[in-house]
């Protein structure tokens, strides 16, 4: 009967869905078979059993796909819950009616409404015997529970069972849960099962309990530290996919800590090289690639084992040359591969072999028409210069062009780029560029963090205070108020403090070109207002410093301001004290002082204004307005706003005042914590701030003076005649008002704008100073030679010409290529000279050597033993599973051929080429003037110009000979590699 | 790891989701909203990849592949290859073909709970732990087999309990 009648549903069913097809459907020919096919599909579906849903729940799918508005949907979804809920708590629910519910309430929570009322059903449903039942209901509590959720605790005991099947599909299942589901708490519960099961004979219990034990291990590392060697065990399983799984933990394992593993890695490349060589069964072959994801995995851990060990390295550098020439380009994977080669060859030991293949490997993705691809290339191009940032000079074209590329991630990518290979030389390019972008972007996040590196890169790198400036006005313009207020202050200290060098003239051009600017941009009604409270300081500070502009134009600009801004207390506050200091500097230097009746009128709005603080500054200004010149210099001294203030903290010059009160009988004062009467007065006023506003405004009043600086208000509202007897606190004001922007806490903000430490050291570089001169100039004269066909230096041009007859790219773009990557115009001419890789290494060994010792002496200081180990350790140890596919001699002869090169280049070709060279053109010799001054700052930053560095590097060249002679021996003596080893895993680790 | 698999229609209507760490239902609208709203602006012609830290966090990117109607998005972060997560989509894209053979959304939607079987067969608690899509189906197979014997049991015995019950 019950067969009837679901085969009587289900045939209305399908009557039903194809009706409902109809109105989609437009009648065409294509449609009709689309619905025929969707039909078919259907019974199809039907057939299948498990996994087939209800007439009702189908419905629901259309009606949700069908609704035109996100409240229809609502609405369909909110009358669904109102069904289950009133169904799913009926007595007696057949149970396969009770799965379709589950089924209905995961999908409503998809839908992202609550469908709590059912956890408990789903809960109920993982105990039930039946297969197909347990499943859903597990597949429903992951996905509706997190570990932490109450109902955990039924599912546990369940769990524990269902490990335990003989079934190893409901193992899976539980299995699954597990890794879901378990907590720190309940670990104990299943990780003995769970380890049990480690050995279980179907590969795919095996691989997932792998998985759960890793998943435990995220949760909590110290309830399973005892079991990590399974990890290693399972290493060698001989299921392929048991092994790819059990690289997931392990890799999370040697991310945290290397060095336990540092045995594993002859294993590993093993593993690789089998991989590599098509040693898995072919079903593991994904696009005629052999296992590409566990070739990734196992990459990427070796790039963490080899990471500055050059003994693990060594055993690397063969599999990982294999694998990039056999790599197959065409096909996604194969790239995949590829840039996982090359990330693992910038994070170990470097090999200059490896580099080199990285170096193509990275042409080819960026010469790829393929966003993708390109991406990848800039990435791995932002990987590589940290080892050798010479690489990334061969692809300035490419890196520009995706510069300019309209795909935005593409964009950023190539910021991310130049961010990481800014020098002093290109910064400005670079700077400029990244505010153009942050300009046209509207997305806050990706504004902010494109303003702090361009505050961070003008910092560090700014080649002069006039471009300093600029560059931080444009930034503070168009994100003023996204960049960390730190910034801010930063750059008021740095105007004030100048760069560190003792140079006063240089200094005040800094600041009288910063006073220049800003007068310029003032007027502007949208600048933000960290930006225009450090406008109104140095205008205050040292508006009128240099005698370019009148006091009174200084002070028409910043009443301006004050007025445009009336909303902006803190922007009034700074702009009112910067009025003062104008008019203090006036009177002080004994010229003729009178308030602009605009600043008249401004003092007596703010004497009345809602904040107290606008109101103190404003009855500050007018006390000072009554005093003489002679007092008023001792209040407000002429650029001293670096000059450190010495706080008088136990207020003794008050001591005589406080005398005489007490003697005329006035209360002597008890501190805070001494008074607990009055404390609970406070605490009970607190609570309630609206019964009692007399009382709790009085005990504001009393405390906030306290606890900022007690001499501030009392001089000089209550005893204004006492500022002149004591000109150390009077001087107070001053100071303190400036940053008042952190209203309240006066002291504390008077300390950030004072000490910021940091920054002194970074203006300071001996780097910076000495070159601050000569690579403006550099540039300038770079740029001369670029430009040089529209120039009237006709030398120059004609030079050039014949040299680059296929000249594709644009001037524009070549001028940009040449700023942006050390102004080196020489790329090509390069590429005319045939052999662009010879050349290139002369031109680098003559020119920059230093340069080119830099990364070299890493590798000889850090690890001192001959590189011979290498080869001797390919063909004696690692070499038992070696197959003859690999030539040792060919990686030998490249060795060879690397330490011939490095001989003569220092012997004879060097010179020979040079002189070719030089004697080509002028234009040579010019750009090897040019960049002296550049190497001679790189040295300067790097501390360590040591010649001897570069003939340690060079010696190099006949151990390696010793190495082929060495290795030529063994093999007379027979000692071959054994090619074949048909065990996959299991004799790897012994 | 992975962090999240999503698929979204180009109307912007969850088909699949799910979550590696623990996300409550608001949270994950919101991002599904968010991704959307991102997804729906690419042009045609760019890379498969977004810089996701805006919208999903610190260190997490974001890989999407469109087929038809369907955007497949992986979320995870960076110790994974984006390379290899774009491939990722089209293993299992290539299992769903398998399984559906000429698949479209309509299968997708009719098989929920199929698409989270063949999921969790690829992917566990955010790491790749198979990606040979024979095996996969093999292993889908096999429950779906199962269940289907379970399923027909059930109803036998069930009729029968009705018959003479």
């Amino acid at each position: 009967m019950l067969l009837l009648t679901l085969l009587l549903r289900s045939v209305g069913f399908y009557f039903f869905t194809s009706s409902i097809q109809n109105p989609e459907s437009n009648n065409s020919y294509t449609a009709k078979l689309e619905q025929l096919k969707t039909i078919g599909r259907e019974l199809a579906m039907g057939s299948q059993g498990g996994f087939g849903q209800s007439k009702e729940f189908l419905d629901l799918v259309k009606s949700i796909g069908e609704a035109r508005s996100k409240s229809e949907e609502d609405r369909i979804v909110l009358h669904e819950i109102e069904t289950l809920k009133r169904r799913i708590n009926e007595p007696d629910i057949p149970k396969r009616k009770m799965k379709e519910y589950i089924i209905r309430l995961v999908y409503i929570e998809m839908l992202g409404h609550d469908a709590s009322f059912g956890y408990i059903h789903a809960v109920k449903m993982t105990h039930d015997d039946s297969l197909l039942l347990k499943r859903t209901g597990y597949l429903a509590v992951t996905l509706f529970l997190n570990e932490d959720h109450d109902l955990i605790i039924l599912i546990v005991n369940t769990i524990q069972k269902d490990l335990k099947s003989d079934n190893f599909l409901v193992v899976c299942a539980a299995l699954n849960a597990c890794c879901k589901l378990i907590n720190e708490e309940t670990i104990p519960a299943v990780i003995q099962q769970v380890v049990e099961l480690l050995g279980h004979q179907k590969e795919a219990v095996r691989k997932k309990a792998v998985m759960a034990l890793h998943s435990f291990h995220q949760r909590s590392p110290s309830s399973v530290n005892h079991l990590i060697s399974n990890f290693r065990k399972k290493l060698s399983d001989n299921d392929p996919g048991v092994m790819g799984a059990t690289l997931c933990p392990l890799y999370d394992l040697i991310a945290i800590d290397v060095n336990p593993y540092k045995d594993l890695v002859a294993s590993f490349v093993n593993i690789l090289k089998q991989v590599a060589e098509r040693r898995l069964p072919k079903s593991y072959d994904y696009h005629q690639t052999p296992a590409p994801f566990i070739q990734i995995k196992l990459l990427k851990i070796m790039a963490l084992l080899g990471s500055g060990d050059k003994k693990s390295s060594e055993q690397m550098y063969t599999v990982i040359g294999d694998i990039m020439r056999k790599s197959d380009t065409a096909s996604n994977i194969g790239n995949a591969i590829l840039f996982e080669c090359v990330c693992c060859i910038s994070s170990i030991q470097p090999s200059p072999k490896l580099l080199e293949t990285a170096a193509d490997a990275i042409a080819k993705f960026l010469k790829s028409d393929s966003h993708n691809l390109k991406y990848m290339g800039i990435d791995a191009l932002g990987r590589l210069i940290r080892i050798n940032p010479d690489i990334a000079e061969q692809h300035q074209l490419a890196v520009i062009d995706c510069l300019e590329d309209p795909d935005d991630t593409l964009k950023r990518k190539t910021f991310e780029l130049l961010y990481k290979m800014t020098k002093s030389s290109n910064v400005e390019v670079i700077v400029d560029r990244m505010i153009d972008y942050m300009i046209s972007i509207n997305d806050s996040h990706y504004k902010t963090e494109t303003a702090s590196r361009c505050v961070e890169l003008a910092e560090q790198f700014a080649p002069s205070n006039h471009w300093f400036i600029q560059t931080m006005n444009k930034v503070f313009q168009h994100a003023g108020d996204l960049v960390n207020p730190k910034v801010a202050h930063n750059l008021m200290r740095l105007i004030a403090e100048g760069f560190g060098e003792d140079d006063d003239a240089a200094d005040s051009q800094l600041r009288s070109s910063a006073v220049e600017s800003y007068l310029k941009i003032v007027d502007d009604p949208k600048l933000p207002s960290a930006f225009l409270q450090v406008i109104c300081w140095v205008l205050g500070e040292y508006g009128t410093a240099d005698g370019k502009y009148s006091a009174s134009y200084i002070s028409g600009k910043l009443c301006d301001v004050a007025e445009a801004h009336s909303s902006d207390d803190i922007i009034r506050a700074y702009a009112v004290t910067a009025l003062m200091k104008v008019y203090c500097f006036e009177k002080s230097a004994g010229r003729k002082t009178s308030l602009l009746p605009e600043c008249q009128l401004l003092l007596e709005e703010l004497s009345a204004s809602h904040s107290s603080d606008l109101q103190q500054r404003a009855y500050e200004f007018r006390a000072i307005l009554d005093l003489d010149a002679n007092a008023v210099e001792n209040i407000m001294p002429l650029d001293a706003s670096c000059e450190d203030i010495e706080i008088d903290k136990s207020l003794s010059f008050l001591d005589n005042y406080v005398h005489k009160s007490l003697e005329q009988g006035a209360e002597p004062y008890i501190p805070e914590n001494e008074r607990s009467g009055t404390l609970n007065i406070s605490n009970i006023i607190n609570r309630n701030p609206y019964e009692h506003p007399a009382h709790s405004l009085r005990f504001e009043a009393y405390e906030v003076p306290k606890l900022v600086v007690p001499t501030k208000l009392s001089p000089a509202v209550t005893y204004p005649t006492e500022l002149v007897p004591v000109p150390e606190p009077s001087y107070q004001p001053t100071v303190s008002s400036g940053p008042v922007s952190d209203a309240g806490s006066g002291s504390g903000s008077t300390e950030l704008r004072l000490r910021l430490d940091g920054v002194q050291k970074k203006w300071g570089k001996p780097a910076y100073s000495s070159a601050a001169s000569s690579s403006t100039s550099n540039i300038d004269s770079q740029r001369t030679t670029v430009n040089g066909a529209t120039q009237p230096d006709n030398v120059t041009s004609k030079s050039r010409e014949p040299r680059q007859p296929h000249v594709e790219v644009s001037e524009e773009k070549q001028k940009l290529a040449a700023s942006l990557f050390g102004g080196r115009t020489a790329r090509p001419e390069r590429k005319q000279s045939g052999s662009a890789a010879g050349h290139s290494k002369v031109s680098r060994t003559t020119n920059h050597g230093e340069d080119k010792a830099q990364p070299t002496t890493v590798t000889t200081a850090v690890q001192p033993p001959p590189p011979d180990l290498l080869d001797l350790g390919e063909s004696s140890g690692a070499a038992s599973s070696y197959s003859s596919t690999v030539d040792p001699f060919k990686q030998l002869e490249g060795l060879l051929d690397l330490s011939q090169d490095g001989h003569a280049v220092t012997t004879t070709t060097g010179p020979d080429l040079m002189s070719l060279y030089s004697g080509a053109s002028t234009n040579g010799q010019n750009q090897n003037q040019n960049l002296n001054p550049l190497l001679n700052e790189k040295d300067n930053m790097n501390g360590a110009p040591n010649p001897s560095n570069r003939t340690a590097s060079l010696t190099k060249g006949p151990s390696l000979k010793d190495a082929l002679d060495k290795d030529a021996l063994v093999r007379q003596m027979g000692v071959n590699p054994t090619s074949q080893n048909p065990n996959l895993f299991s004799d790897l680790l012994g | 790891m992975i962090r999240a698999m999503i698929v979204i229609n180009n109307q912007g209507k969850p088909r699949l989701s799910k979550f590696y760490n623990y996300t409550p239902v608001e949270q994950q609208q919101q991002l599904i909203r968010s991704i959307y709203s991102v997804l729906c602006l690419q042009p045609e012609n760019v890379s498969n990849f977004l810089e996701g830290s805006s919208i999903l966090g610190p260190d997490s990117r974001l890989v999407y592949k469109l087929f038809a109607t369907l955007y497949f998005v992986f979320v995870f972060d960076s110790s994974e290859n984006e390379l290899a997560m774009f491939d990722l989509i089209q293993v299992y894209v290539e299992t769903l073909e398998k399984c559906f053979s000429n698949v479209c959304e309509l299968d997708i939607v009719l098989n929920y709970s199929k698409m989270h079987t063949i999921l969790d067969e690829m992917i566990l608690g955010g790491q790749v732990v198979e990606t040979n899509s024979e095996k996969v189906m093999q292993a889908v197979e096999e429950i779906s087999k199962l269940e289907k014997v379970t399923a027909a049991t059930k109803l036998i015995s069930k009729s029968a309990s009705l018959l003479w019950g």
